[in-house]
């Protein structure tokens, strides 16, 4: 059976590695979480059912070939998304469709080949290895699952390959885990994740567990792999910094919805959405500039009790009655941008990028 | 003889294991001046934690201070008895820590931490230490103090917890604050607002700062001057427009090539080859040399101490007379 797979897996590879396409489509994709308190303390204490919406509706596409981010706070949702692309939690509502199928109600078995192609690379390299398994026997276990290699000589050149890919050297797959620092795990993870010769990566905060110069190995590692294997990568992460240097299209997210998409560079020079300007005017300032940075006070709000009407008006200086009641819906705004705000709708927010005058953080203003 | 708040001279930590003794730290010496915002940057494992709590007398034993000395306006600290330095920690030194979870006390309200802070360093009554312990919820920004001062930890969030953990460093107007990674644990847009109350808090008291992070970007923001550590030691250190704007340090001028930077997209990142030594095999000569692109002969035999070079200290060979021009 094996090789027949890998033989039809290839040529499907062809027909939609094209540049261009759009290889997953998200779609009014929900995902609940129930977080009430056990049926006898709701029952005695009279609570109500508490339904916490970790993603509420949100939409995008991403096309082969490209690196899409989601970006925002902690508690925002982004990685409820990643896992639902992978299928680690199955989605309330929606679909998710991989090269133009849904394969969010997919039993285990149609899931499989799909799997194949869709990995993902965890945040914390020290949790996400087996600290009993030799790297080796951790890199060739997608390679021995898939079927993907006829013998276990393949599979230990294919292993060998693989860790030379991501730039460690065959022999140290005979080490264990904790051997390795951070940034060298980090390695192995994305060779793990290679080892099923995916087409698309979710990348659940890669980096976020590294120091920056460690960092910078792993990021330029991912864009040199991304031209060589012709990857796609979903990128979360909370460092709009990282995001900016990695990725082609960029999405915010809020609160479980998506507050603007853009392609990179016009989110990064003309962010349009207040909570996307506000994420902005946070980024420490390099250049010594000696700009005053004029943080938004606030903080985001209970996702289980959230504002009514748009989410972020608690904290945005350009709120007016339409955003308390409202909810905004993601509109396209040209530039390939897409903004779910009434202000920008009706051009009640200006143009101009900073709005730290406007907004005085809680108490630390007068 | 010296007039600076806080001077270490040639501090050098060690730790006894079964295999020998690790030094963490190995002669670092800096200083750090009234009112003044000293950043220490460096990536894990560099010590820069150990030298603020060796500074604050919190080491974890079997850890030591083996040699140097830390002195606070003149008078030596690293070797005092447990009660003595237990009355100048809190007192003239306050600390921030990264998690503000861990730094409170769950089980007693926030106003019981503060009043008891207050009461231990000063003669104020109970009444005025619970005012006093208000008026500093208000000064860091936290809504409703009279009412948040009886509620306990757990009924804050992470961003008001940090401001708690901020008032409770100040509350007894310290001379210097120790605060490591203070920003850490927190969003980008709390992170902002904590460094913005820091900011304005220690320029009101006339507080000087020691801000421990692994974030060049707060540290450029924030501090007046910077000391970049490596492997237990001090690779650069000078006033922060200068180590961020045109480091000396080959190290230094490579970590801040691997930040990433709004604007800056196409071209891949400078990166620096290799991780930091481990203790246990930390190279002869420079520590940095199997990583540094402009190590020369010199750099594998002999170790480098900070050389003065306008206006910052560097520990590299390639700024002393002798080899400057190799």
């Amino acid at each position: 059976m094996s090789d027949q797979a890998v033989a039809t897996h290839e040529t499907m590879d062809h027909e939609h590695l094209k540049k261009g396409a759009p290889i997953l489509a998200v779609k009014k994709l929900k995902r609940y979480f129930d977080v009430s308190a056990p049926w006898l303390n709701r029952v005695l204490e009279g609570q109500p059912k508490q339904i916490l919406k970790a993603v509420d509706g949100i939409d995008f596409e991403i096309k082969a070939g490209e690196t899409f981010s989601l970006v925002g706070e902690s508690g925002c949702g982004k990685s409820t998304v990643a896992k639902l692309i992978v299928g680690l939690h199955g989605p309330s509502s929606g679909s998710i469709e991989f090269e133009g199928r849904d394969i969010a109600g997919l039993s285990r078995t149609e899931m499989a080949p799909i799997r194949r192609r869709l990995q993902m690379i965890f945040q914390d390299p020290y949790a996400s290895l087996n600290p009993r398994w030799k790297v080796r026997d951790i890199i060739a276990e997608p390679i021995r699952a898939f079927g993907l290699a006829k013998n276990e000589d393949a599979v230990s050149d294919r292993v060998g390959e693989l860790l030379t890919q991501v730039g460690l050297s065959p022999v140290d797959g005979e080490k264990y885990p904790h051997e390795f620092s951070g940034g060298q795990r980090q390695r192995i993870s994305i060779a793990r994740a290679l080892a099923s010769e995916p087409d698309f990566l979710v990348c659940d905060e890669p980096t976020s567990a590294l120091d920056v110069s460690v960092q910078a190995q792993i990021l330029n590692l991912m864009r040199d792999l991304q031209k060589e294997l012709g990857l796609t990568y979903l990128f979360i992460s909370h460092n709009l910094a990282v995001v900016c240097h990695v990725s082609d299209r960029v999405g915010v997210m809020y609160l479980g919805r998506l507050a603007e998409v853009a392609p990179s560079k016009t989110l990064f020079s003309r962010p349009r959405h207040p909570y996307t300007r506000m994420l902005l005017d946070t980024i420490p300032d390099l250049e010594m500039t000696g700009r005053e940075r004029m943080p938004v006070g606030g903080e985001v709000p209970n996702p289980i009790t959230p504002p009514p009407g748009c989410a972020f008006h608690p904290r945005c200086p350009f709120a007016n009655e339409r955003c308390k009641t409202e909810r905004p819906e993601p509109k396209a705004i040209g530039d390939g941008a897409i903004v779910a705000c009434h202000g920008v709708e009706e051009r009640r927010v200006p143009d101009d990028p900073i709005m730290g005058k406007v907004a005085v953080p809680e108490g630390l203003g007068a | 003889m010296s007039n600076h708040l806080l001077e270490v001279r040639n501090l050098r930590i060690e730790f006894p294991t079964r295999k020998g003794i690790l030094t963490a730290i190995d002669d670092v010496s800096f200083h750090i001046d009234e009112g003044e915002v000293l950043g220490v940057v460096g990536e894990s494992g560099a010590g820069k934690s150990l030298t603020g709590a060796a500074i604050i007398g919190l080491l974890e034993p079997p850890g030591r201070v083996a040699g140097g000395e830390i002195l606070l306006e003149g008078r030596r600290i690293d070797n005092l008895p447990y009660e003595e330095m237990r009355r100048i920690r809190g007192r003239q030194i306050g600390a921030i820590f990264q998690d503000p979870l861990t730094s409170l006390n769950p089980l007693y309200t926030v106003g019981r931490q503060l009043t008891e802070t207050i009461m231990t360093h000063t003669d104020m009554t109970p009444t005025k230490a619970r005012e006093r312990a208000i008026e500093m919820l208000t000064q860091v920004g936290i809504p409703a103090p009279e009412r948040r001062v009886d509620q306990y930890p757990h009924q804050f969030s992470g961003g008001m917890r940090q401001r708690v953990v901020i008032a409770l460093a100040l509350c007894v107007n310290p001379r210097l604050v120790v605060a490591d990674e203070p920003t850490t644990a927190l969003d980008v847009s709390i992170q902002a607002q904590i460094i913005a109350l820091l900011k304005k808090l220690c320029r009101e008291h006339g507080t000087a700062v020691m801000l421990v992070t692994h974030d060049m970007g707060v540290i450029a923001e924030t501090a007046d001057r910077v000391a970049v550590m490596y492997a237990g030691r001090i690779a650069e250190i000078g006033p922060v427009k200068q180590v961020v704007k045109q480091a000396k340090h080959p190290y230094t001028e490579g970590l801040m090539g691997s930040i990433p930077m709004i604007g800056h997209t196409d071209e891949k990142l400078r990166q620096i080859e290799g991780s930091m030594p481990r203790l246990t095999n930390i190279p002869t000569g420079c520590a940095f040399n199997p990583r540094c692109p402009k190590a020369f002969d010199r750099c594998f035999r002999e170790r480098p101490d900070t050389i003065p070079v306008d206006g910052t200290e560097v520990a590299c060979w390639l700024f002393d007379k002798e080899t400057a021009n190799v």
